[in-house]
């Protein structure tokens, strides 16, 4: 240590804090400057404290456990009271249930109803818009083992697309809803009223045909219908939307710009199709 | 500076140099002070869900060695705490330094008077410390990020600080006494 003057000493002690208080201003004045040190200077802390806090977190962690159980044991008392009502009322409910089912078999058996049965459905990929006969069509890729069949109705995962017009032995294709050619049956959910889905190659369909008394209300969800037995009654198809023309126009589930996958459906129904199918009847025999 | 002075051995014989142990002792109580509110204010930054108590925590604690410890809470030392307090808190860097040097200088200033009040006036004239220093807190960021921030967490930061200021300064007084045992007793 090196040895100084006892009045020397006393200045230097009497000047440290000024010259600390300076530093001070010339840090902060540093930190205005140059904004990475001070985030350098933290994250390198932080770095050394990491551990610190590591290791802290295993017995906080504990404590905390440690108090949710308390607070746990001291409601379960009533959630015990709790779930014992709802016990109770979920047995009637359980009751109630088979007994209902009970009932409906028994009306069924007397009715000799026929379930539906689960549609059969094969996954296509798309491959090409466009091209075509039509404006808004898309081509699928099919392997030569994909029952594909004219008439099918394409959905992708949110709702309806379109039908298979023509099949080749590789490919087939789906004339989508919005195209100028499309005409699809539907039902106006909310008043049960039957009308003509028309495509205008734009992305929303024209609503047509629609009862006289009935207006289409906008947000009114639209689904397929049965008539004309081109497709099965019920499958999610849009909401109705009122354009600024006061028109009513459709908004699809599906999302038509962006179709990477449709699911095919055979519902076996053969109410309209295609002219060519006339001369060729099905089972089509592949192309070469 | 009174408290910690050894009495002077008698004239006539040469003070024997202090022995290894002695000297780590010394080294030790004059560490202390700055080590274990470091410590504190490391696990007062814990992220385990806890109010951020960073700068309540440096505060009384500086204030307190400063009255009744200076020498083992020197400028240099309180310089790192604050280094620590504005590196741990996203303070500007710097607004932390300024006011725990303030605090201590004013403390240091005043020492005389206040180590002689009770611990009731003690901790009043704290609380108007805590005060000072969050106003002078909120002045500084205000003044670096040139806009007025909302004053309502540095008062929080006072309150909590004055709130905890009774607790840590029970510790801390045990602590001293502890140390000024040993410093008086061969």
């Amino acid at each position: 240590m090196i040895r100084l003057s006892i009045p020397l000493r006393q200045a230097l002690a009497r000047l440290t804090l000024p010259i600390m208080i300076a530093l001070a201003f010339g840090t902060m004045l540093l930190g205005k400057a140059d904004a990475l040190l001070a985030e350098r200077l933290r994250a390198s802390l932080a770095d050394a404290l990491a551990p610190i806090y590591a290791a802290l977190a295993e017995p906080v962690q504990a404590v905390r456990h440690a108090v949710d159980e308390v607070r746990a044991l001291a409601t379960m008392r009533e959630e015990n009271a709790r779930l014992r009502e709802e016990n109770d009322r979920l047995r009637r409910w359980h009751a109630a249930a088979l007994a209902l089912e009970a009932e409906n078999a028994m009306l069924q058996r007397q009715l000799n109803f026929v379930p539906d049965a689960a549609p059969a459905f094969t996954t296509a990929k798309v491959v090409a818009d466009g091209g075509g006969t039509y404006a808004r069509a898309v081509l699928l890729a099919t392997g030569p083992r994909h029952p594909v069949r004219k008439g099918q109705v394409a959905l992708d995962e949110r709702g309806f697309v379109g039908r298979v017009t023509e099949v080749g032995a590789r490919s087939a294709r789906v004339l989508l809803a919005t195209d100028m050619n499309s005409r699809v049956p539907v039902t106006l959910e909310g008043s049960r009223a039957r009308a003509i889905m028309a495509g205008t190659n734009n992305a929303r369909p024209r609503l047509t045909h629609w009862p006289e008394g009935v207006i289409p209300q906008d947000g009114e969800r639209v689904v397929t219908s049965a008539e004309a037995g081109a497709f099965p009654a019920g499958l999610p198809v849009g909401v109705v939307r009122i354009n600024p023309t006061g028109g009513a126009e459709v908004e699809l589930f599906a999302q038509l710009d962006r179709l990477d996958l449709v699911r095919l459906f055979d519902y076996g129904l053969r109410g309209i199709l295609p002219p060519e199918s006339v001369a060729r009847p099905e089972p089509r025999t592949p192309r070469r | 500076m009174v408290t910690t002075v050894p009495p002077r051995p008698q004239p006539g014989r040469k003070e024997p140099p202090p022995g290894l142990a002695a000297r780590l002792d010394a080294l030790g109580r004059a560490a202390f002070p700055g080590c274990a509110t470091a410590i504190l204010m490391v696990l007062a930054a814990a992220p385990v869900g806890l109010p951020p108590a960073v700068a309540a925590i440096t505060l009384p604690a500086v204030f307190f060695w400063s009255v009744f410890r200076p020498g083992a809470m020197a400028p240099p030392v309180v310089f790192a705490l604050g280094l620590l307090l504005d590196l741990l808190t996203l303070a500007p860097l710097g607004s932390g330094i300024v006011a725990l040097l303030l605090v201590h200088g004013c403390a240091l200033r005043w020492r005389r008077f206040i180590a002689r009040q009770s611990f009731l006036t003690v901790w009043l004239i704290f609380c108007a410390f805590a005060l000072g220093a969050a106003s002078l807190l909120w002045a500084l960021h205000a003044l670096l990020s040139l806009s007025a921030p909302p004053f309502a967490p540095v008062l929080d930061m006072s309150l909590l600080a004055a709130g905890l200021y009774p607790a840590m300064a029970h510790l801390m007084t045990r602590a001293h006494e502890a140390m000024r045992h040993g410093e008086t007793t061969p």
